[in-house]
């Protein structure tokens, strides 16, 4: 699908005429990311993420299929190999280092790319698919993340997926016949780590998959924009190339230096110096924590301390943690607001930052010890979390008065720049 | 009815963290946890600086080299210092030939296989070998030290928080237990054949005061070795065994990052180059 409007493929060179033929890739291509893609004109650079989460990915592979040119998937000498590939192999140190901060940073383009879509709606028909599939690539990437970080076989790694596997332990009944079938073991052991590293060198092609029924999905109805007003006619987009190629191709150049700085100059920042300690199932570290990017999941679930009658709190714990991913999923069906954008949502808007601050005070909870105030905080920030997708949300819906919409996209760029409201009609189509 | 349900949901997980909220909040009011002695006591490391401190700081060879002499002549008596080889040491300014004198002297041979009977044997290292372990098992480190196992230095100062610093204060931060612990903590005496050190995450280690008097090692390049000295060196030996990369890491850095500067402003050219049209006609 297109705008009747979108530039047509038209190969010149006879070749390209022969293979447009045979197999039309270039054409895919061209209508995908190319020419062929009318894009609002008006994104502005919340809109870059999406492209970085790509790159980043592709970061991911690249570095994580060299290094698993010289790893070992065995406990027995999994942490030793790793330090082979940063002492001796050439140029291994950047492999690890970039895979290990490449995914930090894929997390961060990610979070960025969410709270742009609920700052703006973009969720909202007619592109939910495109939501769902971005919170299905958003769980793949969180079981990728968990099980790469467990392949360096350190102590956090170990704990971790002990903790972690532990979850499913609390289920009634089943839950430690899954955690054992999970683990293939009591404990995570040989087996655990050589089905951790088949899938997570399995799911980042299945997220690439994904991926790709993402930007299906989006082409479908076109990609959404700041003002939230959907494209009227020709004016209001231009080509994804070279117009919006040529601003990622800036944003990527952002990305990769702020990548570069933490990756070459400060690369165990974000990692816990007990992954330098080789696994000891023997000697359990004084703080068991996951990597930032969990830190507020993981207060959730160390939120609820109570039990509710029958239910032990550890299991309401997991049962939050999940809800707290999944509440996102019937996201556009609780936010019922026709205005998808929260710059005509004033009430909306103040509830986003209050979320904001929310996950930030949750996501620090998360990685300080398991101690007071620490846990009466993240009891108050979860409690937030979950009020504000289910209960204030569909209220705020409800009762809020929208501002006033522009008329059109190109009415919302040249009121931008001074020009009034009457001038609009008169311009032509670019 | 998705509303509903999600507004049942919510009204369950919310209330209930409230509920445990107040519960905790009562129970930390009525009943405040109770100080620990490692909570009062504890230090975060001192400051000492480093050749290598900040984004583009080098090693000191002469510092390594010191530092090894200090690891040689006491720490690997009982730390092993498994994922460095003798070749390794080359990096530290020593040429071929001295590292192969250093492998074939080390006090702890390498363990082998005798050829005629196949029996355990042991050879002298070689500059390819890594540094052979003072003991052969775990049990055997255990039974020789108190029951505490000498862990790896390898990686140590980074697995430890602001490793460098850390292992320079726990060298020289061994001292009597103060007389106020023992006033409001009668029970934290530290124990028989443990040693008191407030750096020490529960203050209270195996390992006796390793360097304990200047001149322990006699420095080649004339350093005074005071007790200060020699746990800087062997602290800066120790970064270099957890980051033989990171002269490399940061040469590459500064070129990618200068490299990328040029690139992404050209980049930002041609994205104000391609949207002028666009922005003329709207302005």
């Amino acid at each position: 699908m297109s705008f009747p409007w979108a530039e047509q493929y038209t190969p010149k060179h006879p070749l390209m005429q022969w293979v447009d033929e045979k197999l039309p890739v270039p054409r895919l291509v061209y209508n995908a990311v190319g020419a062929g893609y009318p894009v609002p004109r008006n994104l502005n650079y919340f809109w870059n993420f999406g492209v970085l989460a790509g790159l980043a990915l592709m970061i991911q592979i690249v570095t994580g299929i060299i290094m698993a040119m010289h790893y070992g998937a065995n406990d027995l000498v999994a942490f030793s190999t790793v330090e082979h590939t940063m002492r001796d192999v050439n140029a291994g140190w950047l492999m690890r280092y970039a895979h290990a901060n490449g995914a930090s940073f894929f997390f961060i383009v990610v979070y960025l790319h969410i709270f742009r879509g609920l700052y703006f709606g973009s969720y909202k028909a007619p592109r939910e698919m495109v939501w769902l599939l971005g919170l299905v690539i958003f769980l793949l990437m969180m079981a990728t993340a968990f099980m790469g970080y467990v392949l360096p076989w350190g102590q956090m790694s170990y704990w971790g997926a002990k903790v972690i596997t532990g979850l499913f332990g609390a289920i009634p009944v089943v839950g430690e016949p899954i955690q054992t079938w999970l683990l293939g073991g009591f404990a995570p052991g040989n087996a655990s780590l050589n089905r951790f590293f088949s899938l997570h060198f399995l799911l980042p092609f299945v997220i690439a998959g994904v991926i790709i029924l993402h930007i299906w999905a989006l082409h479908i109805p076109g990609s959404s924009n700041p003002t939230g007003v959907e494209v009227k006619g020709p004016q209001d987009t231009v080509p994804f190339h070279p117009y919006y190629t040529a601003k990622d191709g800036f944003g990527a150049g952002i990305f990769l230096i702020a990548f570069s700085i933490l990756l070459f100059f400060a690369p165990n920042f974000l990692g816990h110096p007990d992954n330098y300690i080789e696994a000891n199932p023997l000697s359990t570290p004084a703080h068991i924590v996951p990597e930032w990017y969990f830190w507020p999941f993981y207060a959730i679930l160390r939120a609820f301390t109570v039990d509710f009658f029958f239910i032990p709190a550890k299991l309401l714990g997991v049962l939050a943690m999940f809800a707290s991913i999944l509440l996102l999923f019937f996201l556009p069906w609780l936010d019922t607001s026709p205005v998808r954008s929260g710059r005509y949502r004033p009430t909306f808007r103040k509830f986003w930052w209050i979320l904001l601050a929310d996950v930030a005070v949750l996501g620090y909870c998360g990685g300080a010890p398991a101690a007071e105030p620490f846990v009466m905080i993240s009891q108050v920030a979860a409690a937030y979390y979950f009020a504000h997708f289910l209960i204030i949300l569909p209220l705020i819906s409800r009762f809020e008065k929208p501002l006033p919409l522009p008329g059109s996209i190109t009415e919302a760029v040249l009121a931008k720049y001074g020009k009034t409201d009457g001038e609009t009609v008169a311009v032509p189509a670019e | 009815m998705v509303r509903i349900g999600a507004f049942l949901v919510g009204l369950f997980f919310s209330g209930w963290l409230l509920v445990s909220f107040l519960l905790g909040a009562v129970a930390y009011v009525t009943d405040p946890p109770a100080a620990t002695v490692e909570h009062e006591f504890h230090l975060t490391p001192k400051h000492v600086s480093f050749s290598f401190d900040g984004p583009l700081g080098k090693y000191d060879q002469a510092q390594l080299q010191r530092g090894f002499q200090v690891f040689k002549e006491v720490c690997s008596a009982c730390h092993s210092l498994k994922f460095v080889a003798f070749r390794d040491l080359a990096a530290l300014g020593y040429s071929e030939a001295e590292v192969k004198a250093i492998a074939k002297q080390w006090a702890i041979k390498a363990p082998s296989v005798d050829p005629a009977t196949g029996e355990a044997a042991t050879r002298d290292p070689v500059p390819a070998d890594h540094f052979p372990k003072p003991f052969a098992n775990n049990v055997a480190a255990a039974a020789a030290n108190n029951n505490a196992i000498p862990p790896d230095l390898s990686l140590m100062t980074k697995a430890r928080h602001h490793g460098s610093a850390y292992i320079y204060s726990l060298l020289t931060g061994f001292q009597a237990q103060p007389a106020e612990l023992l006033k409001e903590f009668p029970d934290a005496k530290t124990p028989e054949g443990l040693h008191y050190n407030p750096y020490f995450p529960n203050l209270n280690l195996a390992m006796a005061p390793p360097l304990t008097a200047e001149g322990q090692v006699t420095y080649g390049d004339g350093t005074k070795p005071t007790v200060d000295q020699m746990s800087q060196d062997v602290s800066a030996f120790l970064t270099w065994t957890a980051e033989p990369k990171l002269e490399n890491r940061r040469r590459a850095g500064l070129a990618t990052i200068i490299f990328l500067l040029i690139a992404t402003g050209l980049a930002y050219m041609s994205y104000q180059n391609i949207w002028a049209d666009k922005k003329k006609a709207a302005a």
